[in-house]
């Protein structure tokens, strides 16, 4: 099977400061991989040099493609990157006004998307975007409101359904669950969850709660300075931890 | 179906003075289809250490782990996910799910996931947690809020959906009542009628007495402090 995407030696260097060094991995379709570790430690660097939001120094990341297979997105054109992310690509940001426009409609931030792949019939983009709504429980009554109005947790669902209306194969999430509170985040998961199934979804999920990357991640990877310390099944690297990082990391967690 | 070559392991506390704690020494052992064998050895001879790197949960420092012609030890983490999915399952005491997520959807998940059909993997849910003395107004609540012995219970009619070839019971019929624990037995029986290979924990004698082919101490492998 070819990886869906192959990340091969990515280096993001702050002058002399190290974002992330050296990082390799193959994410195959439908696996949802976590990434761990400290503030600071370089994960939203690396995420966000993989979807590109930020140029890395080096290395490659090479994203099986609809139509031409695998291709290195660091090397692509921009209209053809901004195509990707549009269509194949979604990412979900910690804050959810970072990924909303809040001064247009609920609808309006779901249907936005799908006219920018091209769909144009009002009616029909209407529909999906409440069907949208209600796949992330939000009442249909609310589509004409604006995100402002919503409540943190609402925001971030709304946010989740605009970037999966248009079916995309590779989901990026920088703390998804951070900021909400433990009831809202629990729903939240559920409902990642079920998307990922359902939808076949692959997702890369930044985060440092470590409860989160075990119910949502396959696999984990372990972060510290900027290097990947660890890696593996996520149970044993949360259960069975090898590196003195990650075995700290694990013991630091509060029992509830 | 289960086979162990010269299995060791043992655990370096890097943030405890880096004391390394040899817990298992040159395991083999082998498990043939239709086959239940019973880990047996005091508390902290290593069972569930050793139930644990059967299923890949931790890691094994030397030798090799053969379920099937998949070898644990040297296999990729989506070679283990998919072991797990369609060959390997394991039953623990401890019952692990998504907060909110109704508990007929927890029993039936294993089999959506191998491509059974909502409503065959639902009705075949229904059936195993009605054999479990499981009450129906329960099953469309989430198991978080239900007593130890329920979420147990849960958790074994999880288990035993999908019909697995090998399969691994850590202390199963544990705080069950009479009747829960015939069930579980019989589920057992069945599942080694069908040819499974069955590695278990049991603490209850008679249990494992009724099941077990063959028993096998693990305290034999704990190394002989150096």
């Amino acid at each position: 099977m070819t990886p869906l995407l192959s990340v091969n030696g990515i280096t993001k260097t702050y002058g002399t400061h190290i974002g992330c060094a050296d990082v390799s991995f193959d994410l195959y379709p439908g696996e949802v991989m976590g990434i761990v570790g400290e503030s600071g430690s370089g994960k939203s660097t690396l995420l966000n040099c993989m979807a590109g939001h930020l140029v890395p120094d080096a290395g490659e990341v090479v994203f099986d493609t609809r139509a031409d297979g695998p291709k290195d997105t660091v090397t692509m054109s921009e209209p053809e990157r901004r195509m990707l992310s549009r269509t194949d690509w979604a990412f979900v940001h910690q804050h959810a006004r970072d990924g909303l426009r809040m001064g247009v409609s609920a609808g309006g931030n779901v249907g936005e998307r799908l006219m920018a792949v091209g769909e144009r019939n009002y009616g029909d983009i209407r529909d999906k975007a409440t069907d949208w709504l209600e796949r992330v429980e939000i009442s249909s009554d609310r589509v004409d409101d604006r995100p402002t109005t919503f409540s943190g947790g609402m925001q971030q669902r709304l946010q989740i359904a605009r970037n999966l209306v248009t079916g995309p194969r590779l989901v990026f999430m920088d703390e998804p669950t951070g900021g909400l509170d433990v009831s809202v985040q629990a729903r939240l998961l559920d409902l990642l969850r079920g998307l990922v199934r359902d939808m076949g979804l692959s997702a890369i999920i930044v985060t440092h709660d470590l409860a989160v990357v075990r119910l949502l991640a396959d696999r984990l990877m372990v972060m510290k300075s900027g290097r990947v310390v660890e890696a593996g099944l996520t149970d044993q690297v949360l259960d069975d931890p090898q590196h003195v990082y990650s075995q700290l990391l694990v013991s630091s967690v509060l029992q509830v | 179906m289960i086979e162990l070559k010269d299995v060791s392991k043992t655990f370096t506390l890097h943030n405890q003075n880096s004391a390394v704690i040899e817990v298992i020494n040159d395991v083999s052992l082998s498990v043939a289809k239709g086959e239940c064998v019973a880990l047996t050895g005091a508390s902290g001879a290593g069972k569930s250490t050793l139930m644990r790197m059967i299923y890949g949960n931790y890691m094994t420092q030397a030798g090799e782990i053969l379920i099937g012609n998949v070898d644990l030890v040297q296999a990729e983490p989506r070679d283990i996910i998919a072991l797990r999915r369609d060959v390997l399952g394991y039953v623990s005491q401890f019952l692990r799910v998504v907060p909110r997520v109704p508990t007929l959807d927890v029993v039936a998940e294993p089999l959506r996931s191998v491509g059974v059909s909502s409503a065959e993997a639902e009705a075949r849910a229904k059936e195993l947690l009605s054999q479990l003395n499981i009450p129906e107004r329960l099953w469309s609540l989430s198991p978080t809020t239900f007593s130890g012995g329920e979420q147990q219970r849960v958790n074994i009619a999880r288990g035993f959906a999908h019909a697995y070839p090998a399969m691994l019971l850590d202390e199963p019929t544990a705080s069950l009542d009479a009747a829960n624990r015939e069930v579980v037995l019989s589920l057992i029986e069945q599942a080694k009628v069908r040819g499974a290979a069955i590695i278990g924990i049991f603490h209850d004698e008679a249990a494992r007495d009724r099941v077990c082919d063959r028993e096998i101490d693990v305290s034999r492998f704990t190394p002989v402090a150096a």
